[in-house]
Parts: structure tokens; C-alpha cells; sequence
């Protein structure tokens, strides 16, 4: 084929100059199922071993096609098996000593993030389950890299409340002992209700154990793009065209995404998992998801019809991406993180987004309550409280949903958050002041919803 | 082969000898121009060459650099891109 279309070529290179299309993430999912060992010393030599003959050549074959496309690939990650799984069978459960051995690889192979510091307990805890979770602060606190997550809660298993309450505790806890970086120890923990196991995105990667030894997995983004389609509609076009506006915005981003992971994942010699079509803001200029409701008309995020908003642009998000790959998974929705995008940043400074907003938003998109700040004297039982809420959100409508909240040590309301990097910075917003306690402190499994009856 | 592809896009103000200079740095590169298309946006010279690197013996990131230099000189800017990109994105 000889044929170029200019506009076709200046329009793409506008998207990437301009309005920020991105990679955001080339996430290499790696089973470490046959790195157990009743020596813990041996499990973390396996571990160590394992990530770098698969990931020594992730960055910098990345970094060459980065510069054949000239898009840019923003994060190079590897998630990897549950390690509450893989430390289990250890006479010495030692999971921080897990959590060190996985910061050190993730540093030697020049990945930012290495997701799966995980446990899967909606149903109950087993042992290595109970220990990892209590390991999760001072793991957070002693290594760099690694992302932890925790699944409290399924669609078919229901809701473990047990567990709830006690992650109430270690997200205080994890904030606290970073106190130093605004709690930076908290935004590096999700959890989860349905989690996912090929999500490419941090804090919830992890490489779920139906999942095959080893594949490429792709978060793509580019909020600012359908934001810049949005806004080139005519002013008086009607919400139908401009789902259609997303929908064909979306498929261009999602055959770029695929190219570039076909592309690295070729050059890896590993399978190509699937392409996440997640909507990632950044705090950059222009990156925002919130900054698409503005285009759409509402005056902030966060306003009255942004629910419908987000709806809409998630469901034609998912329409135009699953036309342009066959492998769609991971996540795919829009996320609503407060500190990583400037405008919902903006919206919460203003009053304009409330938690409870935030919560009804997550009813239509993914990922839940996403890199909120709030004070750091919040009780565990009112963290508690926020988390079952979500969990029941995403049991009852069978759907993902995730809290990554960050109870800031020292902080008021007003005041803010810096988290540094992508992960922004964010105001301090309230939370309902009424107790939850006696209702946390009951504990139990909240039963599996029935799947009739559907109203 | 598509993989042999690249697009070259050079944009900036119109001046006296920008093909020229790109072909002759493309000619030093054993780069083949196949075809070539100008037009004016946004009162911006945009050129738009399709080339082939197959006969090229310098890596990507080699010849990217040279013809990015080749275009500073002249004041302009480049975009050095493999054509499958575009062909994925605008191609259903």
C-alpha cells in the first residue's frame, strides 16, 4: 500500500503532539506459581530469577518502539501471582522479605510499578492470606514499587466483612507509616470487589492464576483526545452523535494500543493478553476525564448529569474499542481518580465533587473510589464503612469496583495531598461524620446477592 | 515489506530548499522516497513523505536522529514514524 491520506497522518500526529494519546502502560503478567518452596529464602531467589530473565529486555524494547511510533509509552510494569499464594507453603511466611525481593527486581529490570503483592479472600483467609494483608504496611513502607491489592468481595461469593474491617485498619495503618509522603503508602493499596485478573493498571495488577504463564497486557489512554473530539462537535449536536464521536475516537486509540503491544510482545517472544480500554487521566494539562464532561456541557465534574455523562462515555468508550480488538479485558472503563486529574482535582477543590458523588459515579464506570484523600483521624470503621459500601456496588450490579483512599496522617480538610509524579496531588475532601462502627464490628460475610429479580 | 515503511512528516515555515535538504540527508541515509505530498495547514508547510528504510544500514534511532537534526536546521519540525500506525488507526 503507497496511499497516504495527510490529514489521516496530521491528525494522528496532532493526537499524540497535542491532546496527549499515550500508551500508558505495557504490563507484562508473569505466573510465579512454581517459585514456591518451603524455604522463604529459596521462594525469593525463584521470584528474583523468574521476573528477570522474562522482563530484562521489557524497557528497552519499549523504549525502541516508543521511538519507531513516536507515541509515547508512559509505564513499563509486571504483575505477577498473588504472593499471599505463593509465600503460603514457606515455614517462614516473611512477606515483607517477598515484598523487598520484588522492589529489587522491579528496580534491576527498570519497571516503575510491580503489581500482586495481592491476596484473594472474599470468601474466607487462609493463612498466607491473614499474613500477607498484615504485612501490608510495612511492606508498602519498606519497598518503592510494589503495588498491593486485596479482593474482599465477589458477585458470587459475596461481601468478606472480616476482611473489610480489616483493611480499614491496614489502609491507616500503611498511611501512616508514610506519613513523611502524605500517606504515600495507601495509594500503593486497592481494594477490590470482582477484581481482575489481566487488569494492567496499578495499584490492582496482579496476574490471576487461570491466567497462562506469562503475556503482554496493554492499558492504553487518551482522555484528552476524545476530549478534543468532543469539543470539535458542533455545539448543538445531540448526546447520540456525540457518543458516536466517542465511539470512532475510541477505535483509533485502540488500534494504536494493539499495534504497540503486538509489536512489543512480538519482540518479547510472549503472548499478547489483551488491551485495556480504560479511560487513564494524568494531572498534565488536557488529560482529563472530568475535562470530558466539560466538553459534553456539565460545568464541573461532579455537577448534576454527571453520572449520566460518565454512562454514556464509558458504554461508547467500550463500543468503538471492542470493534477495533478482539481481546479487550483488563478493567475497560473510566477511571475517576481525584489526585491524578487536574479538573477532578479542581471540581473537589471547589465543592463540586463530593465522596458521595464520587460513589454514584462508580455505579456506572470502573474502578471505584480512586486516589481520594481524606483526613488522616479518620476512624478505621468509617474506612471500613466506605470500603463495604463500594464492594456492595460492584456484588449487586456485577461489576468491578476498587477503593484506593488515603486517610492523610496530619491533615485537615482543605488542606492537600502531595503524592508527587502521576499520582498528583489532591484536597483533603470530608467524609460523613456519623459512626459506621457497631456495623463494621459485627463482622461475617455479607451472603451473595440472588441473580433474579433483577430491580 | 510494510515494516519497511516509515512516514517522514516535516512542518514549520515555508523556506527556500526544505525538500532538497531532506532528500539529501535521506539520499546519505540510502532512504527511497515513494511518494511525496505538500500542503499548507493552519498557514504551516506541511510536508509528507513516504519512504523505505530497507537499503538503510543505520538503526531506527539513527536515522530518526539525523533527519530530526536535517529538520532543526532548517527550522523545522519532524515527525519520523513507522507507517503501520496510520494505517491501524484511520483502516478499519
Amino acid at each position: 500500500m503507497t496511499n497516504f491520506d495527510i490529514n489521516n497522518i496530521m491528525e494522528t500526529i496532532q493526537m499524540i503532539k497535542v491532546h496527549h494519546l499515550d500508551i500508558r502502560t505495557v504490563t507484562l503478567a508473569l505466573s510465579l506459581r512454581d517459585c514456591v518452596s518451603t524455604d522463604i529464602k529459596e521462594t525469593g531467589d525463584k521470584i528474583h530469577e523468574k521476573i528477570l530473565r522474562y522482563a530484562k529486555n521489557l524497557s528497552r524494547y519499549a523504549e525502541d518502539i516508543e521511538n519507531e511510533f513516536s507515541i509515547p509509552i508512559i509505564n513499563k510494569r509486571i504483575a505477577v501471582t498473588p504472593i499471599s499464594i505463593i509465600g503460603e507453603a514457606a515455614k517462614d511466611m516473611d512477606y515483607v522479605y517477598l515484598a523487598q525481593v520484588l522492589d529489587d527486581a522491579a528496580r534491576q529490570v527498570n519497571v516503575d510499578f510491580l503489581g500482586g503483592f495481592s491476596a484473594l479472600v472474599e470468601k474466607g483467609c487462609t493463612k498466607g492470606d491473614i499474613a500477607l494483608i498484615s504485612s501490608i504496611p510495612e511492606a508498602l513502607k519498606k519497598t518503592e514499587r510494589v503495588c498491593s491489592s486485596v479482593n474482599l468481595a465477589t458477585s458470587k461469593a459475596g461481601i468478606n466483612m472480616n476482611a473489610v474491617s480489616k483493611m480499614g485498619e491496614i489502609i491507616k495503618r500503611a498511611a501512616e507509616l508514610t506519613s513523611d509522603k502524605d500517606g504515600l503508602g495507601a495509594a500503593k493499596l486497592v481494594c477490590f470487589c470482582n477484581s481482575v485478573s489481566d487488569n494492567p493498571f496499578m495499584a490492582g495488577a496482579y496476574c490471576g492464576i487461570n491466567e497462562p504463564e506469562c503475556a503482554l497486557n496493554i492499558g492504553v489512554s487518551g482522555p484528552g483526545v476524545v476530549k478534543w473530539a468532543v469539543q470539535n462537535t458542533s455545539k448543538d449536536a445531540d448526546l447520540g452523535e456525540i457518543s458516536n464521536v466517542i465511539k470512532k475516537t475510541a477505535f483509533k486509540i485502540t488500534t494504536t494500543g494493539e499495534l504497540i503491544g503486538r509489536e512489543l510482545a512480538s519482540r518479547l517472544a510472549i503472548p499478547f493478553g489483551v488491551i485495556d480500554l480504560s479511560l487513564a487521566p494524568t494531572p498534565a494539562e488536557n488529560d482529563s476525564v472530568a475535562g470530558i464532561f466539560k466538553a459534553m456541557g456539565l460545568e464541573q465534574a461532579g455537577a448534576h448529569g454527571t453520572t449520566a455523562a460518565l454512562a454514556m462515555l464509558n458504554d461508547a468508550v467500550k463500543k468503538g474499542g471492542t470493534m477495533a480488538s478482539s481481546y479487550v479485558g483488563g478493567l475497560s472503563g473510566a477511571f475517576i481518580p481525584v489526585s491524578e486529574d487536574a479538573e477532578m482535582m479542581e471540581a473537589a477543590e471547589l465543592g463540586a465533587l463530593t465522596i458521595d458523588k464520587l460513589e454514584a459515579m462508580t455505579c456506572v464506570c470502573s474502578v471505584g473510589l480512586d486516589m481520594i484523600a481524606i483526613t488522616g483521624d479518620t476512624p478505621t470503621t468509617t474506612l471500613s464503612g466506605i470500603i463495604a459500601d463500594e464492594m456492595a456496588i460492584g456484588m449487586i450490579n456485577k461489576k468491578t469496583t476498587a477503593v484506593r483512599i488515603i486517610p492523610v496522617p496530619n491533615k485537615k480538610e482543605g488542606d492537600k495531598a502531595v503524592f508527587g509524579g502521576l499520582m498528583g496531588e489532591a484536597p483533603i475532601i470530608s467524609v460523613n461524620k456519623f459512626s459506621s462502627a457497631d456495623f463494621i464490628n459485627r463482622g461475617g460475610r455479607i451472603p451473595a446477592p440472588i441473580h433474579s429479580l433483577n430491580n | 515489506m510494510n515494516t519497511q515503511k516509515i512516514i517522514i512528516t516535516i512542518s514549520g515555515l515555508d523556506k527556500v530548499g526544505i525538500v532538497a535538504s531532506v532528500a539529501a540527508t535521506l539520499t546519505a541515509l540510502q532512504i527511497n522516497i515513494e511518494d511525496i505530498k505538500q500542503t499548507i495547514m493552519q498557514d504551516h508547510f506541511v510536508m509528507v513523505m513516504l519512504c523505505d528504510i530497507s537499503k538503510t544500514e543505520k538503526s531506527f534511532k539513527e536515522l530518526k536522529d539525523e533527519i530530526t537534526k536535517c529538520a532543526e536546521n532548517l527550522g523545522m519540525e519532524a515527525w519520523i514514524q513507522r507507517k503501520e500506525i496510520f494505517d491501524k488507526m484511520h483502516t478499519i
